[in-house]
């Protein structure tokens, strides 16, 4: 029943929000989102970069977006809809979009794909990536100087690798600052739900976990965290609003300047596609909010932190690192390379969970 | 609080909200009609009790809104499917359709805005019994509201000559008719009764369960509703037990991956619906039974005759 409502609202959606092409010399981008343009999280980040390359680019280029469009087939009609209806480029912003963005743009050669988070390409399909793990290997280590327990809980959405890197680079910073440090996982299997977002953060919080950290899209566990009087991480956008007292800082995506980059490159016809782009903090893909609630020399390290993984000082997986299972990964000195970091599928040394598979 | 007291809390805020979605759906599918729409009257309930609260400043005022937003919302259904005989599943369908979009427009404006709590009950002295004292004593408003809805939707139906005829509707509409009963009348009140149900539980999950407005924050808890309807066999206090099961199983599931016991969390995350299943499964075994509750004309357009 709900399958089918999700695509009638899907199909509605659809039909309702692309803006028909105005002007015949300006070309079109067109943006695929899983959940609300206003959802303070992940999906309202890619929106403000589409908003940018309204502002910088909106003489020569018109963009167009569909929100709520869930994972699956549902997905593969409306990436379809939007390459019938002349985009010239098509932005598939969810990792569950992958293989539909592969489907469709088998099917239509001529228009210009990119997909954001996966790691299949085609002749016309790109993938981006940001470094997320930069950031969640600082707020690793300011989690293991805040917490008084030495327990943190990460709210994990689906066992995909970005997840999977998060939650090791969390634990990682964390044990360069406490060795012992601990860290307990819940995976709600979703995206985007408040209320179930909110309850894994009290069930972690009833346990003594008293840092929280997600991997999911809403306000809902910050909320949570200010109300018991705990820290918590904002994820993809500042969340300050939702917990003045609780946010320690927030892992704030910014896509703007990557999304301008790339419409110019339509633009000058120097676009390639089979590529994958893969930016770190150094790029300005993703940023850190302002490091509040701490003390000065929590907020230092912090900022040093940064610093190095922005110079390329510091690798967040650079070993020596031990798997979960007491199996060694990296040897001192010795980095991860990216094509192991986007299959990853273990857990490092430290993580009180059992990895989904 | 110890960690008792505080899972079972939990558990009653995570339940209240599909409690009393179920139980006003209850009323409706009891008087013959199926309401699909919970879900869309659902989230009305939260972006018009979130949006009272705000612009008025009074969670209370909240709660009301989110109330009439329900009841209101529930009379465009009312009006297509008894008045002019449209066909409920699809009407019902499209009310969640259209509640879904409609309360993101009517949203816009007020998504991440600091939202208002509506302020639990403290006693002195009673709310701090350990472990029952905050669960009995301590909970937020709607909690008891649900609790009396319970009891007075099992009064209603099966101590009052109202609620008699309301049922007689839902097994015959015809012969209801015949007899000179107002059925489209009776009927109109049971939906909207429902959509002011849902309107509550919608109104508990902006102002209760968390604070704030987002775009699809029912997230699916209207259509578990309806699920509880029939796992219940259009029973009130099995609805409450199904409710408080749904919670505890959801709960418990958190709890269960935070103490890293090892078991994969898909399948933890699908317990809630197997529990349905199963049960489903063991109430239907007994046929004449779940007959016996089963509203003989649920789902039917009716159109008087003469």
């Amino acid at each position: 029943m709900k399958r089918i409502a999700i695509g009638l609202a899907a199909a509605l959606a659809a039909s309702l929000s692309i803006v028909p092409a105005m002007a015949q010399e300006k070309i079109k981008a067109c943006f695929l989102y899983v959940g609300s343009k206003t959802d303070g999280g992940w999906t309202q980040a890619h929106d403000i970069g589409r908003q940018m390359v309204d502002k910088e680019l909106g003489d020569k280029v018109e963009t167009s977006f569909l929100e709520n469009v869930a994972e699956g087939p549902d997905a593969e009609r409306a990436i379809e809809r939007f390459a019938r209806s002349g985009c010239a480029i098509v932005f598939t912003t969810s990792f569950g979009f992958m293989d539909q963005t592969v489907a469709v743009a088998a099917k239509f050669p001529d228009v210009k794909f990119e997909h954001a988070t996966g790691y299949k390409t085609a002749p016309n399909l790109t993938t981006y990536n940001s470094r997320f793990y930069e950031g969640r290997y600082i707020i690793g280590q300011i989690a293991a100087k805040m917490s008084k327990t030495g327990v943190a809980g990460y709210i994990a959405s689906f066992p995909i690798p970005e997840v999977v890197q998060g939650i090791n680079s969390f634990i990682l910073g964390a044990q360069s600052v406490n060795p012992d440090f601990k860290l307990k996982v819940v995976w709600v299997n979703t995206w985007f739900d408040a209320g179930k977002e909110a309850d894994a953060a009290k069930a972690l919080i009833d346990q003594g976990v008293d840092i929280i950290t997600q991997h999911t899209d809403s306000t809902g566990p910050m909320q949570v965290a200010e109300e018991r009087g705990i820290h918590a991480f904002g994820q993809a956008f500042d969340q300050i609003q939702a917990g003045p007292k609780s946010q320690l800082t927030a892992i704030e995506d910014t896509w703007g300047p990557y999304y301008v980059k790339r419409i110019n490159a339509v633009l000058d016809g120097s676009w390639k596609g089979g590529e994958s782009s893969w930016d770190g903090l150094k790029d300005g893909i993703l940023s850190m909010a302002a490091y509040t609630n701490m003390p000065d020399d929590v907020k230092k390290m912090a900022e040093e932190t940064q610093a190095k993984i922005e110079s390329g000082e510091l690798k967040p997986f650079t070993g020596p690192i031990t798997k979960q299972d007491g199996s060694e990964w990296l040897k001192a000195g010795e980095s991860a390379d990216d094509g192991t970091l986007l299959g990853l599928n273990f857990y490092v040394k430290g993580v009180d969970d059992k990895l989904p598979q | 609080m110890g960690i008792a007291e505080s899972i079972l809390l939990t558990i009653a805020t995570a339940a209240t909200p599909l409690l009393i979605a179920a139980l006003g759906e209850l009323v409706v599918e009891r008087s013959g009609v199926l309401n699909l729409g919970v879900e869309g009257m659902m989230v009305m309930g939260a972006v018009c009790g979130f949006a009272g609260a705000a612009l008025t400043g009074s969670a209370w005022l909240g709660v009301v809104a989110g109330i009439l937003a329900g009841a209101v919302f529930s009379l465009l259904f009312a009006f297509l499917t008894l008045s002019i005989a449209t066909n409920q599943v699809a009407t019902g369908l499209s009310l969640t359709i259209l509640g879904l979009g409609l309360s993101g427009m009517i949203g816009e404006s007020f998504v991440g805005s600091a939202g208002l709590r509506l302020p639990s009950l403290h006693l002195p002295g009673l709310s701090d019994i350990p472990l029952v004292g905050k669960l009995l004593f301590g909970q937020d408003p709607i909690f008891y509201m649900s609790i009396a809805l319970t009891a007075g939707v099992i009064w209603f139906l099966f101590r009052t000559r109202t609620g008699l005829t309301l049922r007689s509707i839902g097994d015959n509409h015809s012969s209801a008719h015949a007899l000179g009963i107002p059925v489209i009348r009776y009927r109109y009140l049971a939906v909207m009764f429902g959509g002011a149900c849902a309107g509550l539980a919608g109104a508990h999950l902006s102002l209760v369960y968390t604070p704030q407005w987002v775009e699809n924050m029912t997230a699916g808890r209207g259509w578990i509703a309806l699920a509880l309807v029939v796992f219940a066999s259009w029973r009130p206090l099995r609805v409450l037990a199904g409710a408080y099961l749904f919670g505890a199983v959801t709960i418990g599931q958190l709890h269960a991956q935070a103490l890293g016991l090892g078991i994969p969390s898909q399948l933890l995350s699908s317990l809630p619906y197997l529990a349905t299943v199963v049960v489903l499964v063991l109430i239907s075994r007994n046929r004449r039974l779940t007959m016996m509750n089963t509203p003989a004309s649920l789902g039917r357009a009716f159109v008087p005759d003469r």
